[in-house]
């Protein structure tokens, strides 16, 4: 199991454990992590998952390519920041255990 | 009372009807509503479906969830642009005198995302929270005038007041000209065979008088200090106050007619449903927290949208089909909100499912619904007023719907209400 923090725009902290494989998005969804709704199922298509890593992680997740559909929803979302990502795009493996996500203050 | 949908005869004749011969892009079949039934065969036997001939030409349909999401989110391939088609069945730009204005949901990249990332702070829902405790008293109003015990027209005398209501509301617009919006919106979407307008040129005249209608108002609005309305906003924010005015135009007429008939028909689909489905009703009146979840399935089950369009930009295979350059593709948003390999019970009305937010309605990728969440708050705030005050809204008579295959619209519907 992977550990992932989820930090609220109000500084609480949430910590949840997700299998090899899944997503951050999912880690979010089975714990009811208040504020990833994830509406189109994970496929990259909404931008409901919106995430801002935290900067000590963000070179392990990876950066926002600049095309793709990826970056093609975010620049519609609400205060995103160098370090947003969708969640559903963070497939969790070892490396990321102990990962810190930040959840915005609005997701849409 | 009994609330029919298809009768059985009826049913037996869609099923004998040759595939080939399909076309769901007849207006009658939504009118009468057996168009569910249509989509149940070509979801079964030929869920992306070629019609060859019809009154919009030829057309692919698409009707599995997966197959949808799969056209919605593949922007470089399915093009919006309103010059080759736009974004419904019947084509944009086809009829001489018909005046379009230029809104971004009819648009392709850049163009499309400059504009839209313009527009979306304004209906932020961070903003529009601002908004909620006016809409919540002015929906309050409207429903305590309502006659108690007595049948009278749902659609008319609540679901159009309580959505003019709202966006009179968003546009802080002067209230007792606030019908004005419903009729622009109205006019923007019509065609002469609709009976809303008699001619294109009547049409173009109207919006006309629209136009300058708005350029008065955001005249007022750029001298005034700044508010929370949708209109001031736009005066004032950095991305938009420099805006040509006809952008500005087709940006503000997108909104209306976004935020119209779709909350309208939302409103008036969700009652229809709880009266077929007395035990969800039952579920609501024990416990009016599911509003929530309720109202995300209310959008799925009714689907005010029945499509959007794509154009084909190159050869392209979906679903074992090719695809050719140039092709019209219809997602049908109706039809896959009802796939069951998609959706558990698809066919089913239930206010408290686990993913309610998990339907086609919104669309999907970059031009998905940008007023999603306004719209699910606006409806939010009018069932939680409607619980407040009635224990039923019983509907007392056969609903009727409107005559065309993109707006799911119910026109009539006879109610009667029971005090709480």
């Amino acid at each position: 199991m992977i550990n992932v923090t989820f930090v609220s725009s109000d500084g609480e902290r949430r910590q949840v454990q997700i299998e090899e494989g899944e997503t951050a998005r999912e880690a979010a969804l089975y714990n009811d992590v208040p504020g990833i709704d994830g509406d189109c199922g994970g496929v990259c298509a909404c931008a409901t998952c919106h995430v801002q890593v935290d900067p000590e992680w963000i070179d392990k997740v990876g950066r926002l390519m600049s095309d793709g559909m990826e970056a093609d929803l975010l620049q519609f979302a609400e205060g995103t920041t160098e370090y947003s990502r969708l969640a559903c795009q963070i497939p969790m493996k070892p490396m990321l255990d102990g990962l810190v996500l930040h959840v915005p203050e609005q997701q849409y | 009372m009994n609330i029919q949908t298809a009768a059985p005869d009826v049913a037996a004749e869609i099923a004998s009807i040759p595939i080939e011969e399909i076309d769901v892009a007849r207006p009658s079949l939504f009118q009468n509503d057996t168009i569910g039934l249509f989509f149940d065969r070509l979801r079964a036997e030929e869920p992306v479906h070629y019609c060859r001939e019809s009154y919009v030409g030829p057309y692919w349909s698409i009707t599995k969830f997966d197959d949808i999401m799969a056209v919605d989110t593949n922007h470089k391939v399915f093009s919006s642009e309103a010059k080759l088609g736009g974004i419904a069945i019947q084509d944009m730009h086809s009829v001489e005198g018909a005046l379009e204005l230029e809104m971004f949901i009819a648009m392709d990249p850049p163009k499309h995302d400059q504009q839209r990332k313009a527009v979306t702070p304004a209906v932020a829902p961070s903003n529009l929270q601002l908004l909620e405790p006016v809409i919540r008293k002015r929906a309050g109003e409207i429903l305590d005038e309502l006659p108690v015990g007595e049948d009278f027209d749902w659609v008319d005398k609540v679901a159009i007041e309580l959505t003019t209501m709202t966006l009179a509301t968003l546009f802080d617009f002067p209230w007792e000209e606030r019908r004005k919006l419903t009729r622009w919106s109205d006019v923007a979407t019509a065609a002469p065979e609709t009976g809303i307008v008699e001619s294109y040129e009547a049409r173009r005249e109207e919006l006309i008088g629209c136009a300058m209608y708005f350029k008065a108002l955001w005249d007022e609005r750029i001298n005034q200090e700044p508010k929370n309305d949708l209109i001031s906003m736009m005066a004032h924010s950095p991305a938009t106050r420099d805006m040509p005015f006809l952008e500005f135009l087709g940006n503000l007429m997108l909104l209306i007619v976004g935020g119209n008939d779709t909350t309208r028909n939302s409103i008036s689909g969700g009652v229809l449903a709880l009266n077929q489905n007395p035990d969800e009703y039952a579920k609501l009146n024990e416990d009016p927290s599911l509003i929530g979840k309720m109202v995300p399935e209310i959008i799925r089950w009714q689907t005010p949208l029945t499509h959007m369009r794509r154009t084909a930009l190159e050869d392209w295979e979906i679903g074992g089909k090719q695809i050719k350059k140039g092709d019209k593709v219809v997602m049908w948003y109706l039809s896959g909100n009802r796939d069951e390999s998609a959706i558990e019970h698809a066919d089913r009305f239930i206010i408290d499912r686990k993913n309610p937010r998990h339907h086609l309605s919104f669309g999907y990728g970059i031009h998905r619904c940008m007023g999603n969440r306004l719209a699910e708050l606006q409806l939010r705030i009018i069932w939680e007023e409607i619980h407040k005050r009635f224990s039923r809204v019983e509907v007392t008579g056969q609903p009727e719907r409107l005559f065309s295959n993109l707006v799911r619209g119910i026109t009539r519907m006879p109610v009667r209400l029971h005090a709480r």
